[in-house]
């Protein structure tokens, strides 16, 4: 059977902050569907990962291929216009703006193409079109805010979503409210890169899961193979494995 | 007195006012982009003297003027944007106040700007009139260009609120910078020319710090996001030392008070008053 060729495809990535080595020799593959999952304890280099992926910051060595060409050197706004869309483990929404004007900013992923249908079909899509649209961005409960940021990632109407955290801080009934949501964009055809803490969410939407721990890839596969697997244990726990 | 009259009577006070908006107008482009950068009074110098010299040693018309001093502006912007793009914050502001004190001393120390006399005999022909003409048709540049193209106004909005998501969504950040700051320019340009030709004289200490700091107050207190409060506020300052002669040499103290007060009450100034409503 042939391999499916990867929508991103990283090999020998590697980024140093100073003395610091974020990444190290990475290599990751993310498929044309469904939903991988980037697990790994803090500091383990994911969101530095998606930093490099995004064009923020730029790697010392390795290459970037996403649909086939290299975006290693592009810049950020580029890489958002060829289709690369992301949330934040901070959420960094534009507060001074309302609801509609913060998705509406999908016009600048396709200046062409997008309409205000687009940007309503981000809001109904995570559940908001019930809200004032005009309401300021930064007086939405964290929840919300954290579903409106990714409505802003979707209204870009990315081939690839990047997702950092993005149940961070939310009850369980969000978290299983954002697990449908996931499932429901991987449905459609967009690959989602998942990082996340909440074992929970990642079981139910990750089959595939990679685990990093200081900017290198300890284990990757089947996700409850690899929630088994005692070097995973080991980096999440500090635990010795006995030999 | 009628209308008229008191408009004659006034004048140069009216030219002022007009003057002092282009210039908050001007600023108020890249403070809505969150771009910090107080080069308006080198700008406004720059275009001033380019089009003096112009009309003294070229015999240039007002007109020739008002095009050759704010394109000279706004290439120097455009320039100056190539080294200072990637500052913000205090950094850019510190920046680019350093280019207009290096602005400031060549205009000094150059035989054909007159020195720190400046230059002298500028045809008087920069009328009320024209002043006015000019801030309307700037201003409703401005709001032509925000009600043509939506996304503009956005991007500006979004780089100000958070210049990294503007990035990773697709805004290209150095574009609207560089846009901004020499449109910005173009108008402290127009500024510069009519002062120019509406005073007779210039001399380097016209465009120096003390001016970009009152452009600055004036759109603080305008509203820093809004172009037509920052037109409202250079209003307000430039009628305010006149309406308060009677206290003497507590007048300059009264404009301090009157920011810190905006600072601390109504941080949106005086735009965001007519907003709350």
């Amino acid at each position: 059977m042939e391999t499916p060729i990867a929508l991103l495809s990283i090999r020998g990535l590697t980024l140093r902050y100073g003395g610091v080595t974020a990444l190290n020799s990475l290599d990751l593959d993310v498929a044309r569907a469904g939903v991988a999952g980037l697990i790994g304890p803090n500091g383990a280099g994911k969101t530095s990962l998606l930093n490099v992926i995004t064009g923020v910051a730029g790697p010392h060595d390795g290459t970037i291929i996403f649909a086939g060409e290299s975006i290693k050197r592009e810049a950020t706004h580029h890489i958002a216009r060829r289709g690369i869309a992301r949330t934040y483990q901070h959420i960094r929404l534009f507060a001074n703006l309302s609801i509609w004007e913060n998705v509406s900013s999908g016009v600048f992923a396709h200046p062409r193409r997008f309409t205000h249908a687009d940007a309503s079909a981000a809001i109904e899509r995570v559940g908001m079109s019930e809200r004032d649209l005009s309401r300021r961005a930064g007086t939405l409960p964290y929840g919300e805010q954290r579903r409106l940021e990714i409505a802003r990632a979707l209204a870009m109407q990315p081939t690839l979503l990047l997702l950092d955290e993005p149940a961070a801080g939310m009850n369980p009934q969000e978290t299983a409210d954002l697990a449908a949501l996931i499932d429901n964009i991987a449905a459609d055809g967009t690959s989602v890169l998942l990082i996340e803490h909440d074992m929970t969410l990642v079981r139910s939407v990750c089959r595939h899961v990679t685990v990093l721990n200081f900017g290198a890839v300890i284990a990757r596969g089947d996700c409850e193979d690899v929630m088994a697997d005692p070097t995973v244990i080991e980096a999440y726990l500090g635990a010795h494995r006995e030999r | 007195m009628s209308l008229l009259g008191f408009l004659a009577a006034h004048s140069k006070l009216f030219d002022q006012i007009g003057i002092d908006a282009l210039l908050a107008l001007s600023l108020s482009l890249s403070l809505r982009a969150g771009q910090l950068a107080l080069a308006q009074a080198a700008f406004m110098g720059i275009a001033a003297y380019v089009g003096s010299i112009g009309s003294l040693v070229a015999h240039w018309n007002l007109a020739e003027s008002l095009i050759a001093g704010p394109l000279a502006a706004a290439l120097v912007a455009a320039l100056l944007a190539l080294p200072i793009g990637r500052l913000q914050g205090v950094f850019l502001a510190i920046a680019t106040v350093a280019f207009g004190e290096i602005a400031r001393i060549v205009e000094i120390n150059l035989p054909i700007t007159g020195g720190a006399e400046g230059l002298s005999n500028i045809p008087n022909d920069a009328g009320t009139f024209l002043i006015y003409a000019m801030l309307l048709a700037c201003a409703g540049g401005v709001w032509a260009l925000q009600a043509g193209s939506r996304s503009f106004a956005l991007a500006m909005a979004a780089t100000r609120e958070d210049e990294h998501a503007a990035r990773t969504i697709g805004i290209d950040v150095a574009r609207v910078r560089i846009l901004t700051l020499v449109l910005g320019a173009a108008i402290a340009g127009i500024a510069g020319v009519l002062y120019a030709h509406a005073n007779f004289f210039i001399t380097p200490e016209d465009f120096g710090f003390t001016r970009m700091e009152q452009i600055l107050v004036s759109c603080v207190i305008g509203g820093v996001t809004s172009s037509l409060g920052a037109i409202f506020g250079s209003a307000f300052l430039t009628v305010l030392p006149e309406t308060i002669r009677f206290l003497h040499q507590y007048r300059e103290v009264s404009i301090g008070v009157i920011l810190l007060a905006v600072i601390l009450f109504a941080p949106s100034g005086i735009a965001g008053l007519w907003k709350r409503r």
